[in-house]
């Protein structure tokens, strides 16, 4: 089973990587571009095959190693 | 004064560490390799710099998963004394030893220049050879150093005095300028609530004899060595 871990800067804390992409972007004429926040995304195949249990091990994972949760949340979908 | 200083993979500033507490004590410190155990009657473990795993996931993040951390966060339960500097800080930050985090910089650039930095709290077994309000000069060479924390974290470290070092400029004065990396409140270095433990970004061990360009950084481990005179 997989399950995919989305990390993001948590909002109000600054992301100078997603504002110098922001930057990036307008320069190249995409404006518009109100704000970017850049994250990462982890992909972890489990051995586990019930969903629930799978999800409840990967958010245990996040907040444990994948996330820093002073400054990154995560939300974890399972596919 | 028995030192360890704790080499990852990675770790690349362990042998200056060893020049500023040799030079200090007058007695080599132990360079532990992470696989090994921390030996008993130890007065003080070090974190030095570097890329400790290849700053992978969150510079910091895999070290302070090592094992030998563990036994790091017992020594540190039993009151044992830790200096963490530069990846050193931030792994004692992912290992919940002191609080907080430490952003990407605000510039986005890695920063390698001096800074001046000063003491906010003297007194302490890391900082009693300066006075409260002294300004020294430290190098500094980093891409992740912007601290960050919420605001009531930052209020309780400002009140109960655990704010060990700050930015500031050349008049001492703590300004957005001096700030490089855009840390919170200019926040360079923290203490733990009993303040045995000590973490910072710039280098003081990178300035511990005039053939390196100054002694600037020399009393944060004349204290150590002042501190810590162990049986």
């Amino acid at each position: 089973m997989k399950a995919r871990v989305y990390v993001m800067p948590k909002a109000g804390v600054l992301d100078p990587q997603g504002k110098a992409i922001g930057h990036a972007l307008e320069g190249l004429g995409f404006t518009g571009v109100k704000e970017v926040r850049a994250g990462k995304v982890i992909e972890l195949d489990l051995a586990e095959t019930d969903p629930a249990k799978a999800k409840a091990a990967a958010e245990d994972m996040a907040r444990r190693l994948l996330a820093n949760t002073v400054i990154e949340s995560f939300r974890v979908e399972i596919a | 004064m028995k030192a360890a200083i704790i080499v990852f993979p990675g770790t690349n500033r362990e042998r200056d560490m060893r020049i500023a507490l040799k030079r200090a004590t007058g007695r080599e410190p132990l360079m532990l390799f992470h696989r090994e155990p921390l030996p008993a009657g130890l007065d003080l473990v070090v974190l030095a710099g570097g890329f400790s795993y290849g700053d992978y996931l969150r510079c910091g993040a895999m070290a302070a998963q090592s094992p030998i951390m563990r036994e790091v966060k017992e020594f540190a339960a039993r009151g044992g004394h830790i200096l963490g500097v530069c990846n050193g800080f931030q792994i004692l930050i992912e290992a919940g030893l002191l609080p907080g985090g430490l952003l990407r910089n605000a510039s986005l650039r890695f920063l390698s220049m001096d800074c001046i930095l000063r003491v906010e709290r003297a007194g302490t077994a890391f900082t009693s050879r300066w006075q409260k309000g002294a300004t020294f000069r430290a190098p500094m060479a980093h891409g992740d150093g912007n601290y960050f924390a919420d605001e009531a974290t930052l209020d309780r470290l400002e009140g109960e005095g655990l704010v060990a070092f700050r930015y500031v400029n050349e008049a001492g004065e703590a300004t957005e300028a001096a700030n490089r990396n855009g840390s919170a409140r200019n926040i360079a270095g923290i203490f733990s609530p009993n303040l045995r433990i000590c973490g910072l970004m710039p280098h003081p061990e990178d300035l511990v004899d005039e053939l390196m360009g100054g002694t600037d950084g020399l009393p944060m481990f004349e204290s150590l060595a002042e501190s810590l005179v162990s049986a």
